[in-house]
């Protein structure tokens, strides 16, 4: 047995030659410090953006599939007619066109020429029920082509609308005045991010027979596909697959599928290689401070050669000497780990500002810089402590 | 006196040490028996082997070849755990030089000898209070040892060597950093220690010093004879 007191009071001596010797312990923990902090604020930094990326990708719809087309020679997008053949196909619980230009619009008698419409069916709404941040989605009465309402995102509303009362305000597009009943709780992701946000008004939503009769086109580019329950979704990403082929007589050259579920699945797969292989990088930093930290050790062991010696004449045996000193280091270690793991949360903070993501404290992340410093100081003082254990008592009694 | 009990008793003691190709003896067949209660000076000159008689005696070294029994156990082939036991348990050092921790108070000095005999928090500090009362330090009980002088700071010592009621007080030149002075209250104290029935062991080179104590043995080339203060 090792015993309370023992611990107590090396935990307490350990304290006492921290402090003793501010500068040297200062810059022995600086290498964990840095070690622990680089870990943590990679880690918490690569978790953020992935849930956040994530959460936007969930938000474009798990369980669905998003068919996009290019145009091609023979076929310059997706007829209503095809749009029905695909919603035939076994597992599809509904197919929602959308139609998307670029269109001006006026407020105020201001006008913004750089403003996205988007056309889009009832169905879009029923499936996509927590895009909306305020008001009222797209509903089946507003289907008909001649109720005239939008739905605007957050950008629009900053740019155009200037933060006025949104809800019930009027807009023109294409001639028509719209009334805006709802509003999105984020931008529409894919839009924003493939334009320039800087010269971009935002995004409005409005019926799709509305923007298929102002586009004067008679297709569509973009579809979402619901999945029925109860099917799976590579299942009927297949079936869907065959039938586009059959629309493109057989060529798959003009349309490709989104599967967010797949692509989810390969994002978290991505996160976790990413995780692994910064943690690793970082963990280098941990062994440099953990060569610091024997060094210190080493040093310590030698100046208090007597101090040991001492111990031993007075009935230490060899493992409490070594016990003692193995303290001594994982406090140290600890204590700059208590440091590091601070000042990662700290940039992991600032870089959550700075990447306008949420910040989450993740427990994980806490845990592992306390194992890793902890670990470094058992690792790295063993040596130290193991040398102290074994020194002569005759001889270091003796020492100077 | 005569009839106490043998507590130290040391058979044909030699110790070797290996210096290159040759070997040198330390010790060269030392008997000595020590009776409980007794009061004995080992005086010798420097390089007389009386620092490998110390060590040995203290259990921080093992002979050669030869029998020592301490307090009734066979002190021979003992691994390092169990002699630091004995240490612990049957042997209170003084040194020289105090051997004081700087950056711990008296108390917590004199506590190191209890920690190792793993004694629990509140029973410690009373102990080691008591035992620096005992030694006229109750008003320095708290202070570093820095902030103390010379003979204060072997009396620390001292407290520490009794703590935990050790067979033999083994002391190594006690005097020896102290002046006369001091080292007379200090010397005093062994006295004391003495009357109630403790063991002293005592290594000096000052035959003055070894005066105090009620036999002395001699040292010389590593082998002892009993003697009188006078023919050191």
């Amino acid at each position: 047995m090792i015993g309370i007191s023992v611990i107590r009071q090396s935990i307490k001596m350990a304290l006492q030659n921290i402090k003793a010797n501010k500068m040297r312990s200062f810059l022995t923990m600086l290498g964990i410090v840095i070690g622990v902090a680089a870990v943590i604020a990679l880690m918490t930094i690569v978790q953020m953006v992935s849930e956040s990326v994530m959460g936007q990708m969930s938000g474009l719809g798990a369980g669905t599939l998003t068919i996009a087309t290019m145009q091609s020679p023979m076929k310059e997008g997706l007829s209503e007619k095809d749009i029905k053949t695909l919603d035939e196909i076994e597992g599809v619980d509904g197919v929602s066109p959308t139609l998307s230009f670029t269109s001006t619009s006026v407020y105020n008698g201001e006008v913004y020429d750089k403003t996205d419409v988007q056309g889009k069916t009832d169905l879009y709404f029923k499936h996509n029920e927590d895009i909306m941040g305020g008001g009222r989605g797209l509903n089946e009465m507003d289907m008909s082509g001649d109720v005239y309402v939008c739905v605007v995102d957050p950008q629009y509303v900053k740019t155009v609308l200037l933060g006025k009362q949104v809800i019930g305000n009027k807009i023109l597009i294409g001639g028509y005045e719209y009334t805006i009943v709802g509003v999105r709780k984020t931008d529409e992701s894919i839009s924003s991010y493939m334009s320039d946000n800087s010269t971009h008004h935002g995004t409005v939503i409005i019926p799709y027979k509305n923007a298929l009769s102002m586009s004067g086109k008679g297709f569509v580019d973009n579809a979402e596909v619901y999945i029925e329950e109860g099917h799976s979704v590579n299942d009927v990403e297949k079936a869907l697959r065959q039938g586009l082929r059959n629309i493109y007589n057989g060529s798959e050259d003009f349309f490709y599928i989104i599967n967010m579920e797949s692509l989810m699945t390969m994002m978290a797969s991505v996160q976790g290689m990413m995780g692994t292989l910064l943690g690793g990088i970082a963990s280098i930093s941990l062994v440099v401070g953990g060569i610091g930290i024997m060094n210190m050790m080493l040093t310590t062991v030698t100046e208090r050669t007597k101090e040991i010696g001492l111990r031993k004449a007075l009935g230490a045996e060899p493992f409490r000497i070594q016990a003692q000193f193995l303290i001594e280091s994982v406090v140290l270690s600890v204590c700059g780990g208590i440091i590091g793991i601070i000042l990662g949360l700290l940039i992991a903070l600032i870089a959550a500002k700075l990447l306008q993501t949420d910040f989450s404290l993740s427990m994980t992340a806490i845990l592992l810089g306390f194992g890793f410093s902890g670990g470094v100081g058992v690792i790295f003082g063993w040596m130290p402590a193991k040398r102290a254990s074994e020194l002569n008592p005759i001889d270091a009694l003796r020492a100077d | 006196m005569e009839n106490s009990e043998i507590i130290l008793s040391m058979k044909n003691i030699v110790k070797e040490y290996e210096m290159g190709e040759e070997v040198f003896r330390a010790l060269d067949d030392v008997s000595l028996e020590v009776r409980r209660g007794e009061f004995l000076a080992v005086l010798g000159p420097s390089g007389s082997g009386k620092s490998t008689l110390m060590n040995i005696i203290g259990c921080l070294d093992t002979p050669t070849s030869g029998e020592y029994i301490l307090n009734g156990e066979l002190v021979a082939d003992l691994d390092e755990r169990q002699l630091a036991h004995i240490r612990n348990k049957e042997i209170g050092f003084i040194f020289q030089s105090f051997h004081l921790l700087q950056r711990q108070t008296a108390q917590e000095n004199v506590e190191l000898a209890l920690i190792y005999a793993n004694q629990d928090g509140r029973k410690m500090h009373q102990r080691s209070a008591e035992l620096l009362t005992k030694v006229g330090l109750e008003d320095k009980i708290k202070s570093l040892p820095n902030q103390l002088s010379g003979g204060q700071q072997q009396r620390v010592a001292i407290a520490r060597a009794i703590a935990n009621n050790p067979t033999i007080l083994l002391a190594d030149e006690p005097t020896g950093a102290l002046d006369q002075k001091t080292g007379a209250q200090v010397m005093q104290l062994f006295h004391e220690l003495n009357e109630e029935g403790r063991t002293i062991i005592m290594i000096t080179h000052d035959s003055k010093i070894a005066s105090h104590a009620g036999r002395i043995v001699k040292i010389l080339d590593g082998r002892i004879s009993e003697g009188e203060i006078g023919d050191a």
